[in-house]
């Protein structure tokens, strides 16, 4: 036991390009793999996979699984699995439609399309998921009944809970404030994307800028400046050059007419306008930045990772995993009742079959992002990626004219070589 | 050695007093009515056979299991521990025979596990943590450097620093050592007996599980003997030879010479 006051920190030895970027390999990987199928499917389909419409229909189809797929991270880290989250989100989605359209304008007399409908309705579902989510939680932290065998049970569930509650008909139209987190029906424009994202961009440096700051504070390594320069780069050019697109997908003209003249304004000769960003891609922004410091940042996210990583020792350490349990199910029903927000507006109404089979595409997107099953492992951008690419293998396919069955073949395929190759590269990591 | 001798003798009261504590799993007698208790400044030694219940034993004082029967005062008051938490709040500290670390965590985040340190707005500030982490470890464990790494990356010995860094850090009162030099060398063994004689000296009491007769010799003030989780006995080292403790441990009787 020498006394000393400071220690040596290690002199940064020579390091490589991509060790000095620090980036994540798997992260690589994964964007890799999403542009070759991107360039791939765009040679395939003759430059229409790569259009700003193309896109922005990607983007909007993607955000509901994504939003679950967040979730579903924490469950998987925590060694558990939740097979009811497709209708989990069928029974939000009903109650939301049975408020919105039945019991809020007939059974309260406020009327169709009353300004407060869609608030009240998203409350509502919010809650109902959430409560779903933490009952269910209960019976895994508390009661010990293994996850797979309780959300199981709920699958049958919940399915059929949101069957009764319809009696399986399709409910709609939906109120039209709701409507505006759907997609198409709900988009900033052009003027406003551009200052979200230039305020994003913003944000995102000023983040990267207090990091070094914090670490540098204590001593620690950081990055070379030309390193943290290029990093800065691709942040702004990925926001930046994502609501680019976004914007220059325009309005049709006779929508764009319809539009001006149920606002009693005629269309002017000439007159384009982009959509911009969907407020259903702010929703999952949103999502991703919250579930992200949440992971990273919070004690309950360290305790996730902990618990995942070794039970016991989080037990040890004093950490309640049992409370633990119960709060990552409650978030996933609550992230579910947010993906049935989003889902039911994109469709307009509410559909018997909403979120059919989710549960896998939510998993699938979770484990190709690079979440352990095994726990202690996985990252909330890796789903996001994960469901993005999930979701654009499906749609380039249609869209190139695979035959449905081979659709599934290819997806299932692609499941288990992705998680195979991430076996292999863990191996040579030397990781556990 | 003496100091704790003088305070027992004075009839000061213990830092901690475990009386007459029984646990069962299944149809086994885990603890079968066993009492031990602890003076600050002293360490006692647990010694007994693999299975005789020592793990046991300290696991009920750190909260990981429940007794069955029995009473923990903490300086004479007597006290609830159901969880680590109950532990942690009377200032005792565990470093338990399996380390119990988060594998995929770093050093820092283990350290911290269950009492992160937070920026104002209340989210975990790992930089502060890092640097505090660096800062034990150096005066623990000069020659550690994986800072930035899962612990599943380190050897046993490294983790093994860890685990004894996390006790140590908190401003343990009480410290239950369950074979904390189990994975290590020679050097780093010398290392944990150096600071187990500072921590004593500071007037921490210590619980030390060691199967290492001579190592309990060396560092105890007193020792207690489990059986097939009954208390063979607790003796004062001074009163005893390394062969009456290793009888008491083979045989389960108290040789005749020893006084408690
Ligand atoms: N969680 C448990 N469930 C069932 N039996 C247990 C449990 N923990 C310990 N036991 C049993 O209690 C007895 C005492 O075990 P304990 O771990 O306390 O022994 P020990 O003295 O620490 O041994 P060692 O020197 O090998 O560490 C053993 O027979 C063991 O099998
Ligand atoms: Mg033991």
């Amino acid at each position: 036991m020498t006394e000393t006051t400071s220690q040596p920190i290690p002199a940064q030895s020579k390091r490589g390009l991509f060790q000095q970027l620090e980036l994540d390999m798997r992260l690589l990987g994964m964007i890799g793999a999403f542009v070759i199928l991107c360039i791939g499917f765009n040679i395939l389909t003759d430059g229409r996979f790569l259009t700003p419409r193309n896109i922005f229909n990607l983007t909007i189809q993607t955000v509901s699984v994504a939003i679950m797929a967040t979730g579903m991270v924490f469950v998987i880290v925590t060694r558990n699995i939740d097979l009811s989250v497709g209708a989990l989100l069928a029974t939000c989605s009903a109650v939301m439609a049975v408020v919105q359209t039945e019991i809020l304008p007939d059974m309260l007399g406020m009327g169709l399309n009353h300004p407060l409908t869609w608030i009240l309705t998203i409350i509502v579902g919010l809650a109902v998921g959430t409560a779903i989510g933490a009952f269910q939680g209960w019976m895994v932290g508390f009661l010990t009944i293994p996850a797979f065998i309780v959300t199981l049970g709920g699958f049958l569930v919940w399915r059929n809970v949101a069957w009764y509650l319809t009696d399986g008909q399709t409910i709609g139209p939906l109120d039209a404030n709701f409507l505006v987190f759907g997609g198409t029906s709900g988009t900033l424009g052009t003027t406003l994307s551009w200052a979200v994202g230039i305020v994003a961009t913003v944000l995102a440096l000023a983040a990267l800028w207090n990091s070094r700051r914090a670490k540098q504070g204590h001593g620690f390594p950081v990055k070379p400046a030309w390193a943290e320069a290029v990093m800065a780069m691709i942040i702004a050019g990925s926001i930046l050059g994502f609501v680019a697109i976004l914007n220059a997908y325009q309005i049709p003209a006779r929508r764009l007419k319809r539009m001006l003249e149920a606002q009693g304004e005629t269309m002017p000769e000439g007159l384009v306008v982009g959509y911009g960003l969907p407020v259903s891609v702010l929703i999952l922004i949103a999502t991703a930045v919250v579930m992200t410091i949440v992971a990273r940042r919070t004690r309950f996210g360290r305790y996730i990772f902990a618990t995942g990583g070794n039970p016991d020792a989080a037990e040890l350490s004093g950490i309640n995993t049992r409370m633990l349990t119960v709060k990552i199910f409650a978030l996933m029903g609550f992230l579910c009742a947010l993906s049935a927000v989003v889902a039911s507006a994109r469709l307009a109404n509410h559909s018997n079959d909403i979120g059919t089979l989710d549960e896998l595409r939510v998993i699938a997107a979770a484990v190709i992002g690079g979440t352990a099953l095994a726990g202690g492992f996985g990252t909330i951008y890796g789903a996001i990626l994960g469901a993005l690419i999930m979701q654009s293998l499906q749609s380039g396919m249609a869209m190139v004219g695979v035959d449905a069955p081979f659709q599934n073949i290819v997806v299932g395929t692609v499941l288990v070589a992705a998680v195979w190759i991430d076996i292999v590269y863990r191996k040579r990591l030397g990781a556990r | 050695m003496s100091n704790a001798k003088e305070l027992r003798a004075s009839g000061a009261t213990p830092l901690v007093e475990m009386k007459d504590i029984s646990i069962s799993f299944g149809g086994i007698k885990a603890v079968d009515h066993v009492s031990v208790d602890l003076y600050p400044g002293e360490v006692v030694g647990l010694l007994g056979h693999n299975g005789a219940g020592k793990s046991t034993l300290i696991k009920i004082l750190s909260g990981a299991y429940q007794m069955d029967t029995g009473e923990i005062r903490v300086n004479g008051n007597k006290v609830e521990i159901t969880n680590p938490r109950d532990a942690r709040a009377h200032n005792i500290e565990t470093i338990y025979q399996t380390l119990a670390l988060a594998d995929n965590l770093d050093a820092a985040s283990n350290l911290f596990l269950g009492r992160e340190l937070t920026t104002p707005f209340g989210l975990v500030d790992d930089s502060a943590m890092e640097a505090e982490c660096r800062k034990i470890m150096h005066r623990l464990n000069p020659n550690f450097q994986k800072f930035s790494e899962p612990v599943s990356a380190l050897s046993g010995g490294q983790r093994q620093s860890v685990a004894i860094a996390r006790a140590v850090y908190f401003n343990a009162k009480i410290l239950i050592m369950d074979e904390p030099t189990a994975a290590l060398g020679p050097h780093e063994t010398q290392m944990v007996a150096e600071l187990i004689q500072q921590l004593k000296a500071q007037g921490i009491g210590i619980f030390l599980i060691d199967h290492d007769v001579n190592a309990v010799m060396e560092l105890c003030d007193r020792a207690s003997v489990m059986k097939n989780g009954q208390l063979v006995g607790t003796v004062d080292i001074d009163d005893v030879t390394d062969d009456d403790l290793l009888s008491m441990i083979i045989l389960g009787k108290r040789p005749g010479v020893a006084a408690a």
